[in-house]
């Protein structure tokens, strides 16, 4: 019996996909930042895969059952931060135990888990008792994380939660209504952002009007992704990234990278890596055995998506500037070992449905 | 009650999977949408942004502002920058960060402390930004590391200004110092006109003055070829560099007036009583403040923190001390403003002095009195009796507008940042903070310079300047400027004047002056010593000697003075801490100063 425990091989294609990305994104990352962010991102990955891995050997009943558990651990973490937080550019996102932690990246998987959680007994399409209790708890988080204050990563983890309201089958007149109505009331949102949240949509906006200081990186990385054409400049040829006119190169703007050195055909190849990493994931969600297995599966594979479009949007000046990685493929810790450990519960829902089948 | 609903498998799944399609519809049309937009810049306007990549020659870098120079009055340099070394790391461009700091420790002086502080700050500090791993390297460690270099990718020295105080000591709490701007200081200053690793006054007149002294930057425009050469360098726009200043400070007198203290500790603040001109403003002891530029090691700073003579206190502007004595010739021309007195009343002293129906007993300094005393006289004994008498008749209420133009417990408005406004007692006051009425006796021992008085050095050096320019109210400053100077709001006769000045010239001159030990045979002083009480003392302690009693419990010693009398060019004020009696130490302090002054002055006369 103990030996069960570790047979359960994560799904294969996924995995493989999964693979391919990474591999593909150290390429682009030795061209962006050398050898050494290379050897430095390896380890991480290294380390991100075995917990993906491990994550795969839990059964799916076992993250249902400490859901609750999980969900409070994160909001007295994000509660911590105000007290014991360290401050980072006027603003408390890091708590320092021994190693330093983000709270409200460990809420982009607590919080769909949490929802789900809510709607796994309802009957669906859930009636307003369990939307009401949906709606708390994903209050809760986004606004703690709102007062730290981070304006981009609450509104990712508030979709996270919406994401789950919407698989579960909420009404479209609901979500039509919700729209119209965020619609109607962002001038009075407005008011209650800060001085450099409406710099930053200003300069959306109009990035030209202040070409030397906040609007340079959109406009120096609209030149990389253009001038790299069709056909890319060739591996480590391009000439924005290494004479550094390209911004935080090796972070939120390695797709410019890519885009310059690898041009249309490489954007091309990695979006259709990723597209074939979500279907994969929607037909796992579909797949899976009950409400909350498919409901978190689903979630997570939508928050992964909006990570994408958020990112390949903002280097080319469709979006705000927000500060959101490439999943997978920019340099950085917290972002590929969250990732890979919410994949790790996808292929855990893939493997523990066919073991009950068989 | 509704009991709970059925769940219907079939449905749900059923519900789920056409969630699932609009999902997938929707993920693919925003791909599409995402290509296209790729498409449009890469393959539409390609041509356009090729165009752009290669006129994109041009990079912008800031000019950092050379900061201000300050000057004493006779262009004596007092603070400098120094061109020094700094050794920066780029995280990104190195491996082993800390493997290769520690092997770097053989050349480069850097203690355990911080080396952990680095590491601390290598968790939050983004990999492409320069880290600074120590300032101001000194030339053996420059010529070292210059050698191995090789050794180290990624390490660069780099050359920058460093703050430099040439008389760090005398001039800490005058001067202050600056260091590396705060995340909150840098929040509040405008993003154009401040770097986050520049200097930023942190005390002092580097902190009061800083937006003078810290200028404006420039820009840099550097233009490289499409393979990164450089080609040319250009000023963009010139950086405006801070402006220096000239302090209204004499650097001679400065110094003297430091050394003049010897062992003890205290302030000292010398002014031109008609131009309002600070000659010279020390605390002591001082401290190395060149220490702090490059940020203090946390071991130096508790050291300096918690040493018992408080180096960091700035005694001449925050120090609260009783006027004592040196209160009284205030209190005279009050008596002799309200008519309570004429410099011909006389009245007897015999030891002590008792209110009306009332047992208690306030002391002379001497026992058994001073017998028949007129003002003039009771100014150079110092007789206690006749100010009680006086300002029990003036009355709190007299006293108090009397004193609040000459600063007395209002803040002077001197151009030096962190001056405390201390408290000049009244009715209100009292009221207000202790919430209790105002009793007699409080008004007796106010004459004496005594009870809730907290006044400042300067509050003292601002009232002498007032005294000995005979109602001239000139503002005190510290940085050459025009001021514009007030008279006081009461009309003082000169005949009343000069019966105040007589008495205090009688304090270091008369036969039985209390500070005949000063008298100079060149000139005559004017002055005024006073005792501020450290701790109020039982009946029969009061004939006690100050020097039976541990140091830290003995009394400050005061002394305020002008001179040359008839015709005052520079005004003093002493504190001596625990110097015991004014006359035995501050008194010889102030006498250095004037002595120093007064033959600078004769010197520039003759030659």
């Amino acid at each position: 019996m103990r030996r069960r425990f570790f047979t359960h091989m994560p799904d294969p294609l996924l995995l493989t996909l999964l693979l391919m990305v990474l591999a593909y994104g150290l390429v682009v990352l030795y061209s962006a930042g050398g050898q050494v962010l290379v050897e430095r991102q390896a380890v991480r990955i290294a380390l991100g895969l075995f917990g993906l891995y491990f994550i795969t050997q839990i059964r799916p009943e076992r993250f249902e059952q400490f859901t609750p558990l999980v969900y409070a651990g994160t909001v007295f973490l994000l509660v911590a931060v105000f007290f014991f937080g360290v401050t980072i550019k006027g603003a408390q996102r890091w708590l320092d135990l021994g190693i330093s932690i983000q709270p409200s990246e460990l809420c982009k998987i607590s919080l769909p888990m949490m929802v789900a959680w809510i709607f796994r007994h309802a009957a669906l399409p859930p009636r307003f008792k369990h939307l009401f209790a949906a709606a708390m708890v994903i209050g809760l988080c986004t606004g703690l994380i709102y007062k730290q204050p981070d304006l981009g990563t609450s509104i990712l983890v508030a979709a996270s939660g919406l994401f789950v309201i919407f698989l579960a089958g909420i009404s479209w007149k609901f979500i039509f209504g919700a729209g119209l109505l965020t619609a109607l009331s962002l001038p009075v949102l407005w008011q209650f952002l800060h001085d450099y949240q409406k710099q930053r949509v200003l300069m959306f906006l109009n990035p030209e009007a202040d070409p030397l200081n906040h609007g340079w990186n959109i406009i120096q990385s609209k030149i990389a992704i253009g001038s790299g054409g069709f056909w890319g400049k060739g591996w480590t040829a391009g000439s924005q990234t290494q004479l550094d006119f390209l911004p935080e190169h090796s972070t939120d703007f390695i797709l410019s990278v890519l885009s310059e050195e690898f041009g249309f055909i490489g954007v091309l190849a990695l979006f259709l890596l990723y597209f074939l990493i979500i279907m994969r994931c929607f037909y796992i969600a579909q797949q899976a055995k009950n409400t909350y297995n498919r409901l978190l599966c689903g979630a997570l594979t939508l928050i992964f998506f909006v990570y994408i479009t958020i990112n390949a949007g903002m280097i080319s000046g469709v979006l705000p500037v927000v500060g959101v990685p490439l999943p997978l493929v920019s340099y950085g810790g917290t972002s590929v070992l969250t990732l890979l450990a919410s994949f790790g519960i996808i292929t855990s829902v893939h493997s523990h449905k066919k073991l009950i089948q068989q | 009650m509704m009991g709970r609903e059925l769940k219907q498998p079939f449905k749900e799944r059923r519900i789920f999977t056409e969630r699932i399609v609009v999902a997938v519809g929707l993920v693919t049309l925003i791909f599409l949408l995402l290509l296209s937009r790729y498409f449009y810049l890469q393959v539409i306007k390609h041509d356009a942004y090729t165009l752009q990549a290669e006129q994109n020659r041009i990079k912008y870098s800031r000019i950092r502002p050379t900061r201000g120079l300050i000057f004493d009055r006779n262009g004596s340099l007092l603070a400098e920058n120094i061109t020094t070394y700094r050794l920066v790391v780029t995280p990104e461009k190195t491996k082993d960060l800390m493997t290769k700091l520690q092997s770097m420790r053989s050349i480069i002086g850097v203690d355990d402390e911080q080396v952990a502080q680095l590491e601390e700050q290598l968790k939050f500090n983004p990999v492409f930004k320069p880290l600074v791993i120590k300032a101001k390297l000194s030339e053996v460690e420059v010529a070292q590391f210059a050698v191995q270099q090789h050794r180290y990718p990624g390490f660069k020295m780099e050359p920058y200004l460093n703050r430099k105080y040439l008389y760090p000591i005398e001039f800490s709490h005058l001067l202050g110092y600056v260091g590396r701007i705060s995340q909150a200081e840098y929040n509040r200053q405008d993003p154009e006109v401040y770097a986050a690793d520049d200097y930023f006054g942190k005390s002092g007149i580097e902190k009061y003055y800083e937006h003078t002294l810290h200028g404006t930057p420039g820009s840099l425009v550097t233009e490289i070829n499409a393979q990164g050469k450089q080609l040319s360098q250009t000023i963009h726009t010139p950086p405006s560099n801070g402006q220096n200043l000239t302090l209204t400070i004499d650097l001679s007198l400065q110094l003297a007036a430091y050394q003049a203290f010897g062992e003890e500790t205290g302030a000292a603040i010398a002014v031109n009583p008609q131009s309002g001109e600070i000659l010279a403003m020390v605390s002591k002891p001082g401290y190395d403040t060149n220490q702090f530029i490059n940020g203090i090691s946390q071991s130096n700073f508790n050291l300096l923190a918690n040493s018992a003579d408080k180096p960091l206190f700035d005694r001449s502007i925050k120090g609260g001390y009783e006027p004592g004595s040196t209160i009284k010739p205030y209190i005279a021309l009050a008596g002799l403003y309200h008519r309570l007195i004429t410099p011909q009343t006389t009245m007897v002293s015999n030891g002590y002095y008792q209110l009306p129906k009332q047992e208690r007993r306030y002391h002379d300094w001497k026992q058994g009195g001073h017998g028949q005393v007129d003002v003039v006289e009771s100014l150079a004994e110092s007789v206690n009796v006749f100010f009680y008498d006086l300002a029990y008749r003036l009355g709190i209420d007299k006293i108090h507008d009397f004193l609040a133009p000459f600063k007395f417990g209002h803040l002077t408005g001197i151009d030096i940042a962190g001056e405390k406004r201390g408290i000049l007692p009244s009715r209100a006051w009292k009221r207000a903070n202790r919430d209790m009425i105002w009793f007699p006796g409080e008004t007796v021992i106010t004459g004496i310079g005594q009870g809730y008085f907290v006044i400042t050095p300067v509050q003292m050096a601002q009232a002498v300047s007032v005294l000995a320019s005979k109602g001239q109210i000139t503002p005190l400053h510290l940085v050459q400027h025009e001021v514009t100077s007030n008279t006081l709001p009461f009309a003082i006769s000169d005949a009343h004047w000069d019966t105040v000045h007589q008495g205090m010239t009688n304090v270091v001159n008369a036969i039985n002056g209390t500070a005949r030990s000063i008298r100079s045979e060149d000139y005559l002083i004017a002055g005024k010593s006073g005792t501020s009480q450290v701790f109020g003392k039982s009946e029969e302690d009061i004939y006690k000697k100050d020097e039976e009693l541990p140091k830290h419990l003995r009394n400050h010693a005061l002394f305020i003075a002008f001179a040359p009398a008839e015709n005052p060019q520079i005004a003093v004020v002493v504190v001596a801490e625990h110097g015991a009696s004014g006359t035995r130490a501050a008194a010889p302090i102030a006498r250095q100063i004037i002595d120093a002054f007064m033959q600078k002055n004769r010197q520039e006369g003759t030659s």
